[in-house]
């Protein structure tokens, strides 16, 4: 039955995630975009939220909490108004955690998951994207070719995030290409392993805050028992749906913290002697700002729902994703509009939202619900 | 909790309203819309014969009935199960639609200022008898956006209410001043002095003298539903044909006319769904005659123009889909949806006219052709970007919300 209600404790969710978006990552944002340093002690206070030890079974010391990726949505859009970048580093240990979690055998789970229960920020990644324009999920190219008892890795990965301070590392490869998602598999590689490189830190448009490297693979020689889920393998359709849930949802996120910011200066600031937001020129820009970000945050929502549902929710979180991936955009780009030259200076944080935002659609399955 | 499933009641419910659309709106469409002012009184039989067995459902907000403590309330649904039919109707005939015999926006307005008794007393004849219209007339040559010019005057004469003034724009105007027994809802001012205050709703009954239909416009669609211009000479009513009260208050009458958009708005939104759906069901079906697989989830840049074209106008008709839902899901559970309702009428009305458009591109020479529904469902959708609130006029509302602006400070 209809409902667009959160659930009380969604609410209760949602307020301390965005307080702590609010009163403590944003001041922190600017300083991170132009140091490239996110302050480590805002990121062990993060870790407190217990966003990725909370998914983590009991078992194994994390909160056992039954994951929903509506719930995951909520606290990626905070996260998201809080700052893209911190967000993303944040929550980057999900990328190997989550997935061993969902999918992973028993031995993979006593083995890794541990070290996610623990007090202090437990840095890991997964290596999903390839440096090439057409990069697409379901054609990897990274290669992972059966040798004996084991596997063979060759090729490249980007925008891996936390690589360099990350021992562990999920890798998704393809084990039999002409199958699209179904050929894909992920093997839990460790940084040090013979045959990987990991390069010099990616200087990107925006995300400054976040480091990012490509990775390369040269005949990396791994075990069986390196390959999520044994036998039985992976959904990697179902990772990347939930990717795409989350990526929408920190790009709604960024979408509010833009319009909240032009919509406060629009009131403020007078020309010809009066407020700006008192011109329909402006005005409906803030309206049609508005009315995306709901948009937007619904259509993340009925995404997220299916999966929750059990679905497999590939075409509402791709449409979703994509969706974001303009509204981002086109609102961000808004924000510094509406701000005209003052905009473009690196004082408001406005000229960082529009080059953060650009990424949406350069980006795709290093974040996850 | 969130939750975006219809469950198994409901969706049986639609499929018959389905197939409503398929057999009875479907087939007449087109002959409708090439023979404007012919009148399909085969159908108008049927859909009153089939409305008189549904259940009354009433739109808004339910002021009237006071909660039975000793029973767990039920959700009340009517207005979310209102914006579903009619997305379910338009799918088959927006024009049509707007033609059912019904209360209509005229209903609307009893609903949202009359007392009681009025209620009881006017809409009970859409239960009984003979197919019968009401219609609502705020719009005036001179004005449509600016609701408070009202120019029309009712002035208080002994026991009647005299109501001059010119109306334009009725939909179902004809149907109900003179083809039925139905009534319209006039619009006038008691106190020209007083501004929006002074504009008060008033029930005009078919064939009172003094009310005459001068004519019947010629439009660009949804031409099976008459858009009639009324004139109000020395026209007398009753006293008790004023909806509330006739009280000139500082917040007065104005609220109800706004109270009436908070519910019709989300309406004309699923208006515009019902129309998108049906030019982008016929895309879906026609691409896949022809082999154009839409691929969902591989890279973007691998996308082909069509399949980008055919994405967008899915997730716009979805997003405009889910606003709508919340603004009459916000009126059944109680909250005050002026935004939402105007978002969701801003984000259709513009989205359906844009994926109509996007329709008949996609569909080239065969697109533009009066030999499928296409262009003539291109030709409908744009009714929605204009009434009940121009795409501006919504903007301007949802401006006002968000930046706490009053209407002084922004118009
Ligand atoms: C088929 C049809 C059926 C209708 N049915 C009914 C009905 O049943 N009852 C009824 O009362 N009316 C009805 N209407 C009237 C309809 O509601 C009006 O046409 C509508 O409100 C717009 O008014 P207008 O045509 O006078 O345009 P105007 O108000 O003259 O507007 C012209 C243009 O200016 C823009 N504009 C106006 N004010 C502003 C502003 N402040 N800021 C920025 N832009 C502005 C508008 O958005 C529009 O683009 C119907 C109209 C049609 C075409």
């Amino acid at each position: 039955m209809i409902d667009f209600e959160l659930s009380e404790e969604q609410q209760m969710i949602r307020d301390s995630v965005g307080a702590f978006a609010r009163d403590e990552i944003r001041p922190a944002a600017r300083p991170a975009d132009e140091s490239g340093a996110i302050p480590a002690p805002l990121v062990a206070k993060a870790w407190q939220f217990g966003f990725v030890s909370g998914a983590i079974p009991e078992k194994f010391g994390g909160g056992g909490d039954a994951r929903s990726a509506v719930t995951g949505a909520i606290v990626a859009e905070e996260l998201g108004f809080g700052d893209l970048s911190i967000a993303i580093h944040v929550l980057a240990p999900r990328l190997f955690a989550y997935p061993i979690v969902d999918m992973g055998t028993d031995d993979q789970r006593a083995k890794y998951l541990k070290r996610f229960s623990g007090a202090d920020f437990a840095a890991a990644t997964a290596a999903v994207m390839e440096p090439r324009f057409d990069f697409d999920l379901s054609a990897l190219q990274v290669s992972a070719r059966r040798d004996g008892g084991g596997f063979v890795l060759n090729g490249a990965k980007c925008y891996v995030p936390l690589a360099a301070e990350s021992d562990s590392m999920l890798v998704y490869a393809a084990t039999d290409a002409a199958k699209g998602f179904a050929g894909v598999d992920g093997f839990i590689v460790p940084r040090a392993a013979a045959g990987v490189t990991v390069s010099e830190r990616e200087k990107n448009m925006g995300l400054k805050a976040l480091a990012t490297y490509e990775l390369t693979l040269k005949d990396c020689r791994v075990g069986a028992d390196a390959r999520v889920g044994g036998d039985k393998g992976i959904d990697f359709s179902r990772l990347m749906s939930q990717s795409r849930v989350a990526f929408a949802a920190l790009g709604v996120g960024v979408m509010n913290a833009a319009f909240e910011y032009a919509r406060d200066y629009a009131k403020e600031r007078k020309a010809f002697g009066v407020p700006i937001a008192t011109k329909q020129a402006i005005a409906f820009i803030l309206a049609d700002m508005a009315i995306e970000i709901d948009a937007a945050r619904l259509l993340v929502w009925e995404a997220a729902f299916k999966l929750d549902k059990g679905g497999d929710g590939l075409r509402e979180s791709y449409l979703a994703k994509n969706y974001v991936a303009q509204s981002a955009l086109k609102l961000t780009d808004n924000g510094v509009q509406v701000l005209g030259g003052h905009g473009y200076i690196r004082e408001h944080p406005v000229e960082m939202w529009l080059r953060n935002a650009r990424g949406f659609s350069a980006i795709d399955g290093i974040a996850t619900v | 909790m969130i939750d975006f499933e219809l469950e198994p009641q409901v969706l049986n419910q639609l499929k018959m309203y389905h197939m409503v659309s398929e057999q009875m709106m479907r087939p007449i469409s087109r002959d409708c819309d090439e023979h404007e002012h012919q009148k399909p009184t085969q159908f108008y039989e049927s859909m009153w014969a089939a409305s008189a067995a549904a259940a009354d459902i009433q739109i808004g907000h339910d002021k009237s009935k006071k909660p039975d403590a000793s029973k767990p309330a039920a959700p009340r649904r009517a207005n979310l199960l209102t914006v579903l039919s009619t997305e379910e109707l338009c799918w088959g005939d927006a024009g049509l639609y707007l033609s059912t015999p019904n209360p209509g926006l005229g209903g609307a307005a009893v609903m949202a200022a009359g007392t009681p008794d009025q209620k009881e007393r006017f809409l009970k004849r859409f239960k009984e008898g003979k197919p019968k219209w009401g219609a609502m007339a705020i719009t005036e040559p001179g004005f449509g956006s600016d609701s408070s010019a009202v120019a029309t005057t009712a002035t208080r004469d002994g026991d009647n209410w005299v109501l001059d003034g010119t109306k334009i724009f009725v939909t179902a105007g004809q149907m109900a001043a003179e083809k039925s027994d139905g009534f319209v809802v006039v619009w006038a001012t008691v106190d020209r002095s007083a501004g929006r205050a002074g504009i008060k709703p008033f029930i005009v009954e078919h064939n009172t003298p003094g009310m005459s239909v001068t004519r019947v416009e010629n439009k660009l669609g949804i031409r099976a539903s008459d858009t009639a211009m009324i004139v109000l000479d020395n026209c007398r009513i009753p006293l008790d044909q004023i909806l509330g009260s006739a009280e000139v208050r500082k917040e007065g009458g104005f609220k109800d006319v706004m109270a009436t958009f908070d519910a019709t708005r989300p309406i004309v939104a699923a208006m515009a769904l019902g129309v998108g759906r049906a030019a982008l069901d016929f895309v879906r079906d026609f691409l896949k005659q022809q082999n154009v697989a839409i691929r969902y989830g591989i890279s973007p840049r691998r996308l082909t123009a069509v399949e980008r074209d055919f994405m967008e106008m899915e997730v716009q008709l979805q997003a405009a889909r889910l606003l709508t839902w919340r603004a009459a899901w916000m009126l059944d559970t109680g909250k005050r949806n002026s935004l939402e309702a105007s978002m969701a009428k801003a984000k259709a009305g513009l989205a359906v006219t844009l994926i109509t458009q996007k329709a008949v591109e996609l569909l080239g020479p065969l697109g533009y052709s009066r030999k499928i529904l296409v262009e003539k469902w291109m030709r409908d959708a744009k009714i929605n970007d204009i009434f009940e609130g121009t795409q501006q006029i919504n903007m301007i509302i949802i401006a006002r919300r968000i930046l706490n602006y009053s209407s002084k400070e922004l118009n």
